[in-house]
């Protein structure tokens, strides 16, 4: 089928991919860099086309508690924000995940802590890859680093949650966000009618009522719990891990980044190879699972790695578990909001690796 | 090919939305592009940017520190970006409200009094098109026939009865922008 | 010595005055005795069962004493965040409008933790029925003050008594919801006494009606006592509430559509 070919921002790249993906409803809020989302959205009032329902909420907590509601109705669902947006779901998204629920949340990442800035960061992986709010759980995350990602893993994330009644997390930044690119856009999908068996649509006769909860007040039934939640995420630690390679065949040096940093770095393997240094990047498209096998191997082969990230460094250690002390790995991004130059890139892994 | 272009003026000058059509000319042309504009409140009446990058292949990183050309319309913009164009680049600039002139050796610079011109014609709003017809003289990367189209296409509907008079401010444009060392 | 047996063998056909709805599960209550979450339970069960609403039904059940309220109906259930039911009760409503959509809530999670939730469904009207439960206490974490607790009632929390200069004053809920255009019917009942039970399924089943005519949110206070959480007899608690619940909150309605 022949793919619509647009200019747009990718935060309205993921507001029409939605629409085309079939998504239900659309529950947020308004925070900068990512209003377009809603914006766009309420223009496009596919109310009137698909049907899909589109709230504004009072806030993120109730955007994310209308998720719960939908999502526990087996509806595709999502929802949209920036960091402090973010924070103020962690309640709602522990719930998500404690009821093993569908969903996609998509954060448009700005600087923090705090109100912090509201330009471009990668300051919420932790958040994002290691639960974010309380108890033991995991989102699958993934990373665009376009607006044709931006576009695409729309439709991936509903696949992925729905495969492992999971919420997914597309973790992008405010860079991404607000440029403009080519996206070339999937025809319109229908609004799937599938019942699901656990979901709560009304008690037929049929079978046994469907309670959707995160509770168990017994010890015993809360470990199980637990138990299968791992088991789920060693699954898809198995299935789902994503990356993408750029000039690794030959590479004495690897950069890792993910999103934003990754285009960057894209630039920087270019400019060091001008300057003969064999530099590679892997690009990680799943942040959970996290690609730990690829890396480790690659631990094998080079002499060093640097995570670039947007942030103090977090991403740096999961490279550092994934390489497990084979070689030296270091850290290098910038803060408040300031993309990385690639030429800053280089400059470090020089300085680093190859003392200059 | 690659071009990796700055504009920067004021909020309200029409300095995303020229981005706008040159990103959909380079998009009607076939191209890669990248549009990545300064955003916030400070977009609210103060400055604004937006980056610019047409190229023929995959676009690495959309923020870059430095270009091959530069289009600045105001003082704070001048003040700014013009030590971010890259040696043997271009700088283009509207006179109007500059009071310190460009002033690198190691650049081509090139003035287009828009702001002038687009009172001249009794369209304040054109001005942003003239610039762009003024870029396009020095470096034609993209047809004409594809700006057009690109101008169609970054203009809501509502307003296609404007695209005449900026295909004359495009090409006036052309005509007024002069080398100035 | 007699072998004591089950309720089952003592309860025969011929003595039978009085059965289980068959949508109350087999579970037992967890609830103490004398308080009245289980014949609000009861009624909303019985009005399920009479209108036909098993298969449309979808509750969302709160954080409090009645958390555990999906183990005791017999229908689909959500168990909601503290607070956050009238959120995911709009989501289920607006996705699946042809569904009964309804909550239940205590004091706590409705007029405290989740009042933004509340003011903001009733506001926007959405088409859903919201039974509060106001006994004036927190009952499941062991009596401390509620939102709704009377001024100088002691709790946990306020053993001096709840002093409304640095405790603040006992939110009337009820009363601000129905200023709001979005609510449709919003009344306050009670169901210590087999007289205001009848008026408490008679405003349910109201709601329920009002529902599926879209009219937009129904609220239904149900002033209710703690017995636990009061430390008092059953017996006590109820005089206790008619004395000094009712006169702050007193029974009635406090918004009917004009029909």
């Amino acid at each position: 089928m022949k793919k619509e070919l647009r200019l747009m921002k990718g935060n309205e790249a993921v507001a029409e991919a939605a629409i085309r993906a079939g998504v239900d409803g659309y529950f947020g809020y308004p925070i900068t860099p990512q209003t377009e989302i809603i914006e766009y959205l309420m223009e496009a009032n596919p109310a009137e086309t698909t049907g899909m329902i589109v709230l504004q909420a009072e806030s993120e907590i109730a955007a994310i508690n209308m998720v719960y509601g939908g999502a526990a109705c087996g509806k595709k669902v999502m929802t949209s924000s920036s960091s402090p947006g973010i924070s103020l779901k962690q309640e709602g998204i522990t719930y998500i995940a404690g009821a093993e629920l569908p969903c996609l949340i998509v954060n448009v990442v700005r600087g923090g802590p705090g109100l912090g800035t509201i330009q471009p960061a990668q300051s919420d992986y932790f958040q994002a890859t290691k639960g974010g709010g309380h108890g033991d759980y995991h989102l699958i995350v993934l990373a665009p680093a376009s607006v044709q990602e931006m576009a695409d893993f729309v439709d991936l994330s509903f696949e992925l949650a729905f495969k492992y009644r999971n919420p997914v997390m597309m973790l992008s930044d405010g860079a991404i966000g607000q440029m403009m690119e080519k996206v070339y856009l999937s025809p319109q999908k229908e609004r799937s009618k599938t019942i699901y068996d656990w979901a709560t649509t009304g008690k037929p006769a049929t079978r046994e009522r469907n309670i959707i909860t995160s509770l168990d007040l017994d010890p015993n039934g809360q470990e199980l719990f637990n138990l299968k939640l791992i088991a789920k995420y060693n699954l898809i630690r198995e299935n789902e891990v994503r990356y993408e390679e750029f000039q690794i065949e030959d590479a004495e040096y690897l950069l890792v980044a993910y999103g934003t940093s990754a285009r960057v770095c894209q630039k920087s393997v270019q400019l060091a190879r001008e300057e003969g240094i064999k530099l590679g990047l892997l690009r990680p498209i799943t942040l959970f699972p996290f690609p730990s096998k690829r890396i480790n191997e690659l631990a094998n082969r080079v002499k060093g790695m640097l995570s670039v990230e947007m942030s103090a460094g977090q991403m740096v250690e999961d490279v550092l578990l994934s390489v497990n002390g084979k070689v030296p790995v270091f850290h290098f991004g910038r803060m408040g909001g300031i993309v990385t130059t690639p030429e800053e890139v280089v400059e470090c892994l020089k300085s680093k690796f190859i003392g200059g | 090919m690659t071009e990796e272009i700055l504009i920067a003026g004021f909020g309200g000058q029409g300095v995303l939305s020229m981005g706008k059509i040159m990103a959909y000319s380079g998009v009607m042309q076939d191209m890669e592009v990248s549009w990545m504009p300064s955003y916030g409140p400070e977009m609210r009446g103060g400055t604004a940017n937006v980056i610019v990058i047409i190229s023929s292949e995959r676009i690495s990183s959309p923020i870059i520190k430095h270009f091959d050309t530069a289009i600045i319309l105001n003082q704070q913009s001048m003040d700014k970006f013009e030590s971010s164009v890259k040696p043997g680049g271009i700088l283009i600039y509207d006179g109007n409200g500059i009071t310190r002139h460009p002033e690198r050796k190691d650049i081509t610079i090139y003035r287009v009094d828009a702001t002038e011109e687009a009172s001249k014609m009794n369209n304040p709003k054109i001005f942003n098109t003239i610039v762009l017809g003024g870029f396009l003289k020095v470096k034609p990367i993209i047809k004409m026939e594809n700006v057009i189209k690109g101008l169609k296409k970054s203009l809501p509907e509502r307003y296609h009865n404007l695209i005449p008079i900026n295909e004359k401010a495009i090409q006036r444009g052309t005509e007024i922008i002069k080398k100035v060392s | 010595m007699a072998v004591v047996t089950g309720i089952k063998e003592i309860i025969k056909p011929e003595n039978l005055v009085y059965k289980k709805t068959n949508i109350m599960t087999e579970n037992i209550l967890s609830y103490c005795p004398g308080c009245g979450h289980g014949t609000a339970h009861r009624i909303l069960a019985e009005i399920i069962e009479e209108e036909g609403l098993q298969s449309e039904a979808i509750g969302v059940s709160p954080v409090g004493c009645s958390v555990l309220l999906y183990n005791y109906l017999d229908i689909d259930w959500q168990e909601a965040a503290h607070g956050r039911a009238p959120a995911v009760a709009t989501a289920i409503k607006r996705l699946m409008p042809e569904k009964f959509v309804f909550t239940y809530q205590g004091d706590g999670d409705l007029a405290a933790i989740g009042t933004a939730e509340t003011i903001h469904a009733c506001n926007r009207g959405e088409n859903i029925m919201i039974i509060f439960i106001n006994n004036g206490i927190y009952g499941m974490t062991g009596g401390q003050m509620a939102p709704t607790t009377l001024p100088g009632m002691k709790s946990s929390t306020s053993p001096y008594g709840r002093d409304v200069k640095t405790m603040g004053n006992p939110l009337k809920m009820t009363d601000i919801v129905a200023t709001l255009p979005g609510s449709y019917y919003v009344t306050r009942q009670s169901v210590h006494t087999p007289a205001n039970v009848k008026k408490t399924k008679k405003a349910i089943r109201k709601a329920v009606r009002y529902q599926k005519l879209d009219k937009g949110t129904c609220l239904i206070e149900i002033v209710s006592n703690c017995p636990s959480g009061w430390k008092m007899t059953p017996v006590q608690s109820n005089k206790w509430m008619e004395e000094n619940m009712f006169p702050y909150y007193p029974l009635g309605d406090l918004k009917t559509p004009v029909e």
